[in-house]
C-alpha cells in the first residue's frame, strides 16, 4: 500500500530535525482545524461588538449595530464546517449530540454552539427585526413579502406595547449573550489549554488569550465590512462611529497583546523542561507566522498606526484610511495566531526532542483551495442575510412610531 | 389490592429499567468464561534486557493489522545514544526506515541502551477523557480500547497522549493504539510483543498479583513510569529507566 497519505509522509520524514516519535509525523489537525477557531471568534467578537450597543448603551456604534449581528451569524453557520470535513467519519458527527461524553471538552460543542445559535444569536436577530419585517412585508409584493411574514413568524403586532417588549427582550438577550459569546470562544480555548500533554497549549491563559483575541477579530471585521459595505450602497460612512469601533478596537489589542506578552515572559521565566524546543520551535518554524505576521505586521503596526492616529490629530480621509488598512493587518494577524497555536503545537514532538513539518495541499479535502471556499462562504452566507435582513433602515418605509426601534441612520 | 398495583409497577419499572441499562451498557465482546473482573493488566519492561531486535514491532504489526509503513505503531522501540559530551541522540528502530549511517565511536559514548515503548495504559486517561463520544475508554481490567465503530476520527484523543501511542489508522480512519492484544489476553494467551522477546524484556501480568513475572518484577526491582509528572499513572512501569528517555 502506497497510499498518497503515506507517500506524503515519507517526503515529511526528510524534514524532521532531531527525535520525534514515529507516530507523530502525521500532523493530525491541519489547516481546517485552524480555519475552525478563526471562524469562531470572528463570531464570539462581532457579537461582544454589538453588545455594546445594546448593554452599555454605546449610540456611536448603532449604525453597525444589525451588521455586526448578521456577521456573526452567517460566520457561526459556517463555523462547524471545517471541523465537519476534517472528522475520519463524518457521517458519525451527530454522535456529539446524542452520546456526549461529558469530561471532554469537545463534546460540549454540541451544547454551547447550539445555545449560542438557538438562544442568543437567531432571537436577538428575530426581536431586533421582527418590527422591520412586518412593515416591509406590509409594503412588499411577491416572493420577498412572503419570506419576510414568514421570518416575522406571522406575528402582525407593531404597536407600542410590542416594541417594548421587543426592546426589552433584545437587551434581556444581551445580556445573557455576552457570557455566552465568552463561553463560545473561551471553550475553544479550553479545548487546547486543557490538553496537559502539550506544553505549548496547555496554559491556564488560553481560554482568556482566545476570547480577546477574538473580540480583536471580530471588532476588526465589523470594521472592515462596514467600511467596505457602505461605498458600496452610496451612503457615507459615518466617522463617529468608525472612531468608536477604532477605539474599542484599540483597547482590545492592548489588552491582547498584554496577555500574550504575560503568556510569554510566564513561560521564559518558568523555564521548564519544554522551554528549549519551544524555543526551536519559535526560532525556527513559526519565526514568519508568529514573530514577522502576528506580532509585527498583525499586532505590533496596527497598535503603532492606532497610537498615532490618537497622538496627531489626522484628518478624516486619513484616519479612515489608517483604519482600514489596521482592520486588514489584524485579520492576519489573528488568523497567524490560530495557526501558531494550532499548527505550531504539533510541529514539536511530545519527546521534546525534535521538529517535526506540516506541508498544506492546494487541492483536496483539507488543502489550501478548500480553506479559501471556507473562509468565503460565510461572506457568501453574509451577504444573502443582508439581502433578506437589510440591516439598515429603508428610509421611505420607515414608520418614526414611538422611536422604540434601533435606527441605522447612515449619512 | 394497593400492594399487588405497587408490585406490579414496580416490577415493569424494574424490568425495563434493566433493559434501558442493558441497552446502553458498553458490549465488550468477552470470551466465555472470561471475567474481566478477576483482571487487571500491567506491564513490567526490563531496559537491561532489550537488545533491539524489533521482534515486538513487527509481531505487533502481524498481529494486529497495523499498517506496514513506518509512520503508524501500537509499539517502537527507541536506541538512546548518551555521548560524552552530553548530547543524546534518540533512533526509532525501524527496519523500514534507512538508517542513518551515523557510527558513533565506542570511545565517545557514555552509555547506549533500548527503549521499548507502547500505549502505557494509563489508569487516569487523558485520551479517555477528552474523546467527545466515549468511543475510547477504560475496561473493567484496566485496557484502555477504542471501539471502531463508535470513533469520529476527530483525533483529539491523539492530541492528548503524552507518550505518543496513538495514531489515526488510515484505512479505518478511526483511532488505533496497543490493546496488550486484548483478544489474546481474555483468551489466557500473553500479547504478541511479549510472546516474542527473545530476551524477556516484556513481562505481562496482574498488577494486583504477587506470585507471577510481573509481582517478582516489581518486588525485585526500582521501577519508574513515563513522565509521571503528568500524573497519568501508567500501567506499564519500567526497571532501569534512564531520565534521559521522555
Amino acid at each position: 500500500m502506497n497510499s498518497p497519505l503515506t507517500e506524503k509522509l515519507f517526503d515529511l520524514l526528510k524534514q524532521v530535525t532531531g527525535y520525534i516519535y514515529p507516530n507523530e509525523i502525521e500532523v493530525h489537525w491541519g489547516i481546517l482545524i485552524v480555519v475552525y477557531p478563526y471562524l469562531t471568534g470572528l463570531v464570539a467578537g462581532a457579537f461582544i461588538l454589538a453588545s455594546l450597543v445594546k448593554v452599555f448603551n454605546v449610540k456611536e456604534v448603532q449604525p453597525a449595530y444589525r451588521l455586526a449581528m448578521l456577521t456573526a451569524l452567517a460566520f457561526l453557520l459556517i463555523a462547524p464546517l471545517p471541523l465537519l470535513l476534517h472528522l475520519g467519519h463524518p457521517t458519525r458527527s451527530y454522535e456529539i449530540f446524542l452520546s456526549p461524553n461529558f469530561t471532554s471538552a469537545m463534546a460540549m460543542f454540541g451544547f454551547v454552539y447550539a445555545w449560542y445559535l438557538m438562544v442568543v444569536l437567531i432571537l436577538e436577530i428575530w426581536f431586533t427585526y421582527r418590527k422591520d419585517l412586518i412593515v416591509w412585508s406590509q409594503g412588499e409584493t411577491g416572493l420577498m413579502r412572503w419570506v419576510h411574514r414568514v421570518v416575522a413568524l406571522y406575528s402582525t403586532d407593531i404597536s407600542d406595547k410590542a416594541v417594548e417588549f421587543d426592546k426589552k427582550m433584545v437587551k434581556g438577550i444581551t445580556i445573557i449573550g455576552i457570557p455566552s459569546a465568552f463561553l463560545l470562544h473561551g471553550y475553544v480555548g479550553f479545548i487546547f489549554g486543557s490538553i496537559k500533554a502539550n506544553p505549548w497549549w496547555s496554559s491556564v491563559l488560553m481560554p482568556i488569550v482566545f476570547l480577546f483575541s477574538a473580540i480583536v477579530s471580530g471588532i476588526a471585521l465589523v470594521l472592515f465590512l462596514y467600511m467596505v459595505v457602505t461605498p458600496l450602497r452610496k451612503e457615507k460612512i459615518d466617522i463617529k462611529c468608525v472612531d468608536k469601533m477604532a477605539s474599542f478596537l484599540f483597547y482590545a489589542v492592548i489588552v491582547d497583546f498584554s496577555l500574550e506578552l504575560l503568556d510569554f515572559i510566564h513561560r521564559l521565566y518558568e523555564s521548564e523542561e519544554s522551554i528549549k524546543i519551544l524555543s526551536d520551535l519559535v526560532m525556527n518554524k513559526l519565526f514568519i507566522s508568529l514573530g514577522v505576521l502576528q506580532v509585527l505586521l498583525g499586532m505590533l503596526l496596527p497598535l503603532g498606526v492606532m497610537v498615532a492616529i490618537r497622538l496627531f490629530k489626522f484628518e478624516e480621509e486619513l484616519r479612515k484610511l489608517l483604519y482600514f488598512v489596521s482592520a486588514i493587518l489584524i485579520q492576519i494577524g489573528i488568523f497567524a495566531t490560530r495557526w501558531n497555536v494550532v499548527i505550531g503545537g504539533q510541529m514539536f514532538s511530545k519527546s521534546f526532542r525534535g521538529l517535526t513539518a506540516y506541508k498544506m495541499e492546494i487541492g483536496g479535502m483539507e488543502g489550501f483551495l478548500m480553506t479559501l471556499v471556507l473562509l468565503s462562504l460565510p461572506f457568501i452566507v453574509l451577504s444573502i442575510l443582508i439581502k433578506v435582513l437589510p440591516p439598515w433602515e429603508k428610509p421611505a418605509k420607515s414608520t418614526t412610531e414611538g422611536g422604540t426601534m434601533e435606527r441605522t441612520v447612515i449619512g | 389490592m394497593e400492594r399487588r398495583r405497587f408490585l406490579s409497577k414496580f416490577l415493569s419499572i424494574a424490568a425495563s429499567a434493566t433493559v434501558v441499562s442493558g441497552f446502553f451498557k458498553r458490549a465488550v465482546a468477552s470470551p466465555d468464561g472470561y471475567d474481566p473482573k478477576g483482571h487487571y493488566y500491567g506491564m513490567g519492561i526490563q531496559i537491561d534486557k532489550c537488545i533491539g531486535c524489533g521482534k515486538c514491532v513487527e509481531a505487533c504489526k502481524e498481529e494486529n493489522n497495523v499498517p506496514k509503513e513506518p509512520f503508524f505503531f501500537r509499539t517502537w522501540v527507541e536506541r538512546y545514544v548518551i555521548k560524552k559530551e552530553g548530547e543524546t541522540s534518540v533512533q526509532n528502530i525501524d527496519m523500514r526506515i534507512e538508517r542513518s549511517n551515523e557510527v558513533f565511536s565506542e570511545k565517545d559514548i557514555v552509555r547506549s541502551f533500548f527503549v521499548p515503548k507502547l500505549c502505557n495504559q494509563c489508569d487516569n486517561p487523558p485520551c479517555v477523557q477528552v474523546c467527545p463520544v466515549g468511543a475510547t475508554f477504560k475496561t473493567e481490567d484496566g485496557v484502555i480500547l477504542v471501539d471502531d465503530e463508535r470513533c469520529i476520527g476527530c483525533r483529539y484523543c491523539i492530541q492528548a497522549c503524552p507518550y505518543g501511542a496513538r495514531y489515526l489508522h488510515p484505512e479505518k480512519e478511526t483511532a488505533d493504539k496497543c490493546t496488550f492484544c486484548y483478544h489474546r489476553i481474555t483468551k489466557g494467551l500473553l500479547p504478541a510483543c511479549v510472546e516474542v522477546c527473545p530476551s524477556q524484556a516484556r513481562i505481562f501480568g496482574d498488577v494486583k498479583s504477587s506470585a507471577s513475572p510481573l509481582g517478582r518484577f516489581k518486588r525485585m526491582n526500582k521501577l519508574h513510569v513515563l513522565k509521571p509528572s503528568l500524573n497519568t499513572e501508567p500501567k506499564v512501569s519500567y526497571s532501569g529507566l534512564d531520565g534521559e528517555v521522555r
